[in-house]
């Protein structure tokens, strides 16, 4: 029986030829990723079980993005453990205030990730460099914690669905519509214990931000990865920012999978994501006027510089509807200076927009755009569960930067016009 | 090992935010973290929760974040146990690496709120006491049991 992409990448990092699914694996890591929440955690485990020493000072990745620039003292207090800790053991990829970056855009910006590589993070969307072809999952402190110490994790080989995408996107759709529209077809448990495996020549269509994009959110399919077949457009992408050589590993064409759906990229329109869960899902077109106290543009789904392009072009030359609060994120420090160069900074200031600096802020409630109750959100982030941007009565819409940047102009959720 | 205590009942994707909102993530306090279980859906729960109570929910429990303070707040709560028609896996590793019990029972739904039960974990079954019914679960697999019983993940990989 043939492996899929996710199978061989397994294999591969538990020195054995083959591996099949449900079999229980002892795995070496090429990278561990924490950040200012997760990272306490793991330090008090990784303390109290009396390690003295981390695995490889070069092979892990601390970001303070969640609640940074602390945004208060318990959250400074976390930001210094952090950074002690990583003082004491010379961490080579530690990020701290001036140059860190919401995490998921910041590693693959810096090279820090290629494909074929093993990476475990304590951040559930670290499935999002599996748009890069590595096997990248998120995982719990302790894991976080064993990683450092012994630079290993345990796995248990996942089965795999098969997404072949077709076609050419129409205007206005991008990677979140696609995957919106994915998450809606089967459910925030479709994928549960499984990798996402995605191919088919619709991947002409999609940048390595589209890619991104889609394969951070196959964690709200309830799958343990997402993962793109690679191709010239990877390989650019990877070349560009080369630290480390890609390893190319392709589905073996008689690899199982538990199911396969054909997409076809025409059929996809402008999504958004009804509260209080990312498989509410419904076309802009279905909705009827939807008035909108707020819009969030960014986070590691969507505060890439293609994201910020696309709100840019939309936003220029246009104000925000009378009493709409518009919050732009540019996800790392080179996207933000970016926005500056190529004047987009100065297109969301006079269009009535705020821009922060990179945080995960508001996306998880943390600070920067709290909702009250009763408010309602349009997002560019990747969950809406009840409470996730503030009060439990507020509203989160989960929408691409295009649907947002079109919202905050109207002040109820739209699409751009075509 | 043997659990025993009364329900509390939740629905289908219970997820990560509900369980510990990130506004209290800025704290790794156990005590702290317990404070503030499930107040987003059930504020009364930390007020009602008894040492040895179990929580039982319906399909993809822990959905969402891969916080560890979720499994760590349900356990400094008190609670002894989670069932659940499924769980979210990023949830599931973490419970045992935290060393809460869960067990994954396609029969969830005929427990009720308030039902007294009794768990048996070497042999996977729950004896629900207040309806004289017992359903069978999955023993957790040789490898996890092993984790277990060296007290947890990194006492694991230190032996």
């Amino acid at each position: 029986m043939g492996m899929t992409m996710s199978q061989k990448i397994l294999a591969a990092h538990c020195g054995l030829e083959s591996v099949k699914p449900g079999q229980l694996i002892m795995a070496d890591l090429d990278l561990c990723l924490g950040n200012d929440i997760t990272t306490p955690v793991a330090i008090n485990e990784f303390e109290k079980a009396g390690f003295s020493e981390v695995f490889n000072k070069d092979k892990i990745a601390l970001v303070m993005d969640h609640f940074a620039p602390n945004k208060d003292i318990k959250a400074a207090e976390q930001c210094k453990q952090c950074r002690q800790f990583a003082a004491k053991h010379n961490i080579t990829h530690y990020y701290d205030v001036g140059c860190m970056g919401v995490e998921h855009a910041l590693l693959p910006e810096q090279g820090l990730v290629t494909a074929g590589q093993l990476v475990i993070g304590a951040d559930s969307h670290t499935c999002t460099y599996g748009a890069l072809g590595a096997f990248s999952t998120g995982v719990g402190s302790t894991d976080l914690a064993a990683g450092m110490a012994r630079g290993k994790a345990w796995f248990k080989v996942p089965e795999a669905i098969k997404f072949v995408l077709h076609g050419k996107k129409n205007p206005w759709v991008s990677g979140k519509d696609i995957i919106l529209h994915i998450i809606g077809l089967i459910g925030v448990d479709g994928a549960l214990y499984q990798s996402m495996e995605f191919s088919g020549d619709g991947l002409a269509e999609l940048g390595i931000d589209d890619r991104l994009c889609m394969a951070n959110m196959a964690i709200e399919a309830g799958a343990k990865n997402g993962i793109f077949a690679v191709d010239d457009i990877t390989l650019t992408y990877l070349k560009e920012r080369e630290k480390m050589l890609p390893t190319v590993y392709q589905a073996d064409d008689d690899a199982e999978y538990t199911a396969v759906y054909e997409i076809d990229l025409a059929a996809v329109q402008p999504t958004v994501a009804l509260p209080h869960l990312p498989e509410n899902t419904k076309t802009v077109a279905e909705l009827g006027e939807v008035k909108i106290d707020q819009v969030v543009i960014g986070s590691c789904t969507n505060g890439r510089l293609a994201d910020m392009a696309v709100a840019a072009q939309i936003l220029r030359g246009h104000k925000v509807a009378p009493g709409v609060r518009v919050i732009i994120i540019p996800a790392t420090q080179q996207v933000y200076k970016q926005c500056l160069e190529l004047g987009y900074l100065a297109d969301f200031i006079d269009a009535g927009c705020v821009v922060s600096t990179p945080t995960c802020g508001p996306c998880l409630g943390g600070y920067m755009g709290i909702l009250a109750d009763g408010e309602r959100c349009v997002a560019t982030t990747n969950r809406n569960f009840v409470g996730r941007m503030g009060h439990i009565g507020s509203e989160v819409y989960l929408a691409s930067p295009a649907v947002a940047a079109a919202s905050a102009l109207t002040g109820y959720i739209s699409a751009p016009k075509a | 090992m043997i659990s025993k205590g009364f329900v509390h009942k939740y629905g289908d994707n219970i997820d990560t935010d509900v369980i510990i909102p990130a506004r209290y993530l800025n704290t790794a306090n156990h005590q702290e973290l317990a404070a503030h279980c499930m107040e987003d859906i059930d504020k009364q729960f930390v007020q009602r929760v008894q040492a040895g109570d179990i929580m039982v929910g319906g399909f993809n429990f822990g959905c969402g974040s891969s916080r560890e303070h979720a499994p760590i707040a349900i356990k400094a709560s008190g609670i002894s146990c989670v069932i659940a028609k499924s769980f979210a896996r990023i949830f599931y590793r973490n419970s045992i690496n935290v060393g809460l019990p869960i067990l994954e029972c396609a029969d969830a739904d005929k427990i009720a709120v308030g039902d007294e039960l009794e768990i048996n974990f070497d042999c996977g079954e729950i004896h629900n006491l207040t309806k004289n019914e017992t359903y069978k679960t999955e023993p957790f697999p040789e490898f996890i049991q092993n984790i277990i019983a060296k007290g947890g993940l990194l006492d694991f990989l230190k032996s």
